[in-house]
């Protein structure tokens, strides 16, 4: 792989925008597809085959022109944002970042929301409806609530269920979900927009210390991406 | 330099490298001027553990980063990453219950993979 191939690739990640690499695995020869476009060198069945993957998000080889071809679908990384940089956040953004999720924290709170407190992870602290606004979260985002505070949580959710966010949870008792919504309710979410949230968050698993909340947390948000047969 | 067959288990710790991690790691590395190669899963039959697209980096400290494997056959693509450093060839590996290579190196999961090995680098 060239230098400017894997600058190339990391560039394209961190922009959020799909690329493969495209190998002939008898010699290492290759050549990039992006959506608009293509190395000349490959040829157009592998191009075709590059575009698909790009799409169903699967690496993989295929045969074109008499030759084997491998398929590196470089897909945007999927994103963990939680709102709260409470005591749960802590131990969930490592896991998320363990299972590959590129994550956020978001707190206005600025006692909370320290680097200290979230090596390495990107701390937002701005309010949560602006802070959502500008991540803008997709179909690879997944937002998680953890403040149970209604003016903080309720304006991320907003954001959220205008989005199409793959997930979208929320921490709290069933009769603080109940409570909340209601309130979602009364801003004008309709029934079925506010059954995409999962509350209270986390698969039942009995969890009772924060870095359980956050595996059952986890777990959920897999179950979920990866169409697992969990349900509840 | 060792023989990376012997010399070089998989460390447990680097697994969990999210796939960013493992490129960003191969371009520090080239940035800071030393010689890396990259590993691929390709195929995979069978069960194992990594999906194609997985990757290891590994540089001529043989410092690595990620895997292709649960550990099973890092060694010897180590050992083929450090020929593909000095010569610059890719090469394509692979390990299965019927190749006498993986019994070797101990393909336990029962599996069948394919591993494409380059070097990172413009060409010589």
């Amino acid at each position: 792989m060239r230098d400017t191939t894997l600058a190339q690739v990391l560039e394209a990640r961190a922009a959020r925008t799909p690329l493969a690499v495209v190998t002939r695995v008898s010699d290492g020869a290759q050549g990039v597809v992006t959506p608009d476009t293509a190395d000349a060198l490959l040829p157009p069945e592998a191009v075709a085959d590059a575009a698909r993957r790009l799409s169903t998000d699967e690496s993989g080889t295929v045969v074109a022109g008499g030759e084997t071809w491998f398929v590196h679908a470089h897909t945007p990384p999927y994103r963990m944002v939680v709102v709260g940089a409470v005591h749960i956040a802590q131990p969930l953004v490592k896991m998320g970042v363990l299972a590959g999720f590129d994550t956020v924290v978001i707190d206005p709170r600025s006692a909370f929301a320290t680097a200290e407190r979230f090596p390495g992870v990107r701390v937002v602290d701005l309010w949560p409806d602006e802070a959502m606004s500008a991540l803008a979260p997709d179909s690879r985002t997944a937002v998680i609530t953890l403040t149970h505070d209604p003016k903080l949580d309720d304006a991320a959710l907003g954001v959220a269920l205008r989005s199409p966010a793959f997930f979208i949870g929320s921490l709290g008792s069933t009769r603080t979900h109940a409570a909340r919504c209601k309130r979602l309710r009364r801003e004008g979410f309709s029934d079925s927009e506010i059954a995409r949230i999962h509350g209270p968050v986390g698969l039942a698993i009995g969890a009772r210390a924060p870095a359980e909340i956050a595996a059952a947390i986890l777990a959920q948000v897999v179950n979920v991406r990866r169409g697992g047969s969990v349900t509840g | 330099m060792p023989d990376s067959a012997t010399h070089i288990q998989a460390p447990a710790d680097t697994q969990a490298a999210p796939a960013d991690e493992v490129l960003a790691q191969a371009r520090r590395w080239r940035e800071a001027g030393q010689a890396v190669a990259l590993a691929t899963v390709v195929a995979t039959w069978g069960s194992s553990p990594r999906q194609p697209g997985s990757q290891l980096a590994v540089n001529a400290d043989l410092d690595i980063v990620g895997s292709v494997s649960g550990g099973c056959i890092e060694g010897a693509v180590i050992g083929e990453a450090q020929a593909a450093m000095t010569d610059g060839k890719a090469r394509l590996l692979e390990f299965g219950v019927t190749n006498e290579r993986a019994w070797e190196v101990g393909l336990a999961c029962g599996g069948r993979i394919q591993v494409l090995v380059e070097r990172v680098g413009d060409s010589p």
